[in-house]
């Protein structure tokens, strides 16, 4: 397994509508994404921890990516990972942050 | 229609109970995972696989739990065993209408077998202190991977089982009595016969599943509530009849090779067609022909 952590600056703080959020399964190609708010001196910092190694430069981009689309502060967000594919982890951001912000869990 | 075999763990309990009531104990932002995965390398969930907590099922205070197949076929382990042992001990305290379990699992973890094991016997001594003392427990089985092993076992020790055809119950499942006992004696991969052997149709008929309802969350949620008030008599003599029907059970069709002579032998019309219905028409089919 390999652990990765990385952070981003510039977002803006959000005001969900409930606590933390979770979507996902740890399965095989499939991740689980936690979201939580936290005062974290406006940075998202991103903690994954995957069972495929040697894939930091693509979870990199596949998160700038994701914080482009979203640009928030004040976030923790913990990924457990089976070697899901960059399309299904950008999906599961996508769905954690909707479902944080208000939508079902 | 929401599709109870296609739903998450999370899902399920939200379309079962009713909107917003769900109040999950050690949730995920807890972080209470398994120790064990870790130390293997092997990724683990925030929940280990299982979601426990309170909420209102038409309106009375009920305790559930919800295991989630899509990690590792929804297996107990140490932390997963013992955050259900202690729901189920909870509600001695407590003393809900009901405990709720929302089953899948092939039973115990194997990565962790030795607390799994000793898990799964705590969670079938709590079951039975709990009915003992009067809670009901329900267990609702529709997911994608069934419920075996030890679970099976667990699942039988409850006051009512509630499937869907979809639903998977059994001991040994398919794939493990192919691989000890050969190919010949079953095949795993012949969908039709795993159905009508562990599905959910076979256990209604032989008298072990108390309802089977359509694939729906909003009909496990009807059964459920239809079996809140169940009383089951535990008494000594009640226990020897069950027993003894069992009994009777296994002498009336032991020789049997295949669920379908068993269908017949139940006096069902045309068994064939019995897995082609839907569950209404064949609850209406099967109607006083049950073992």
């Amino acid at each position: 397994m390999e652990k990765l952590i990385y952070e981003f600056d510039g977002g803006a703080p959000v005001k969900a509508t409930q606590g933390p959020a979770i979507v996902g399964v740890v399965g095989s190609g499939n991740l689980e994404v936690l979201v939580e708010p936290e005062n974290l001196g406006g940075r998202c910092v991103v903690e994954i921890l995957t069972a495929a190694r040697g894939f930091g430069d693509i979870w990199k981009a596949v998160l700038e990516d994701f914080f482009a689309r979203h640009k928030l502060a004040d976030l923790r967000i913990s990924i457990n990972d089976v070697g899901a594919t960059p399309a299904v982890v950008s999906l599961r951001l996508d769905q954690a942050v909707e479902s944080f912000l208000g939508g079902a869990s | 229609m929401n599709s109870y075999y296609e739903a998450s763990a999370r899902e399920r309990l939200r379309l079962l109970l009713d909107p917003g009531t769900f109040h999950e104990f050690l949730p995920p932002s807890e972080r209470v995972a398994s120790p064990h995965l870790l130390q293997l390398d092997t990724p683990a969930a925030f929940d280990d696989g299982i979601i426990v907590g309170k909420g209102l099922l038409d309106g009375r205070a009920v305790l559930a739990a919800a295991q989630e197949g899509g990690f590792m076929g929804g297996a107990v382990g140490e932390v997963h065993g013992a955050k259900l042992v202690g729901l189920l001990e909870r509600a001695r305290d407590e003393r809900p209408a009901a405990v709720l379990l929302l089953v899948e699992s092939g039973g115990v973890r194997l990565h962790e077998a030795n607390a799994g094991l000793i898990g799964v016997s705590e969670i079938m001594r709590a079951v039975l202190a709990l009915r003992s003392a009067g809670v009901p427990v329900i267990v609702l089985d529709g997911g994608q991977f069934g419920c075996f092993g030890g679970m099976g076992i667990v699942a039988r020790l409850c006051d009512a089982i509630v499937m869907s055809e979809e639903g998977r119950l059994g001991l040994s499942g398919p794939e493990v009595i192919e691989t000890t006992c050969g190919v010949e004696e079953f095949d795993s991969r012949d969908r039709a016969l795993v159905w009508r052997t562990v599905g959910g149709k076979h256990r209604y008929l032989l008298g072990e599943a108390d309802a089977l309802v359509a694939d729906d969350a909003a009909a496990f949620r009807q059964a459920a509530i239809d079996l809140l008030d169940t009383k089951p008599d535990l008494s000594l003599e009640a226990l020897t009849a069950e027993h003894e029907r069992l009994g009777g059970r296994l002498e009336r069709f032991g020789a049997c090779r295949d669920a379908l002579d068993i269908w017949s032998a139940l006096g069902i019309a045309a068994p064939e067609k019995l897995p082609l219905l839907e569950a209404d028409a064949f609850r209406a089919a099967v109607a006083g022909k049950r073992a």
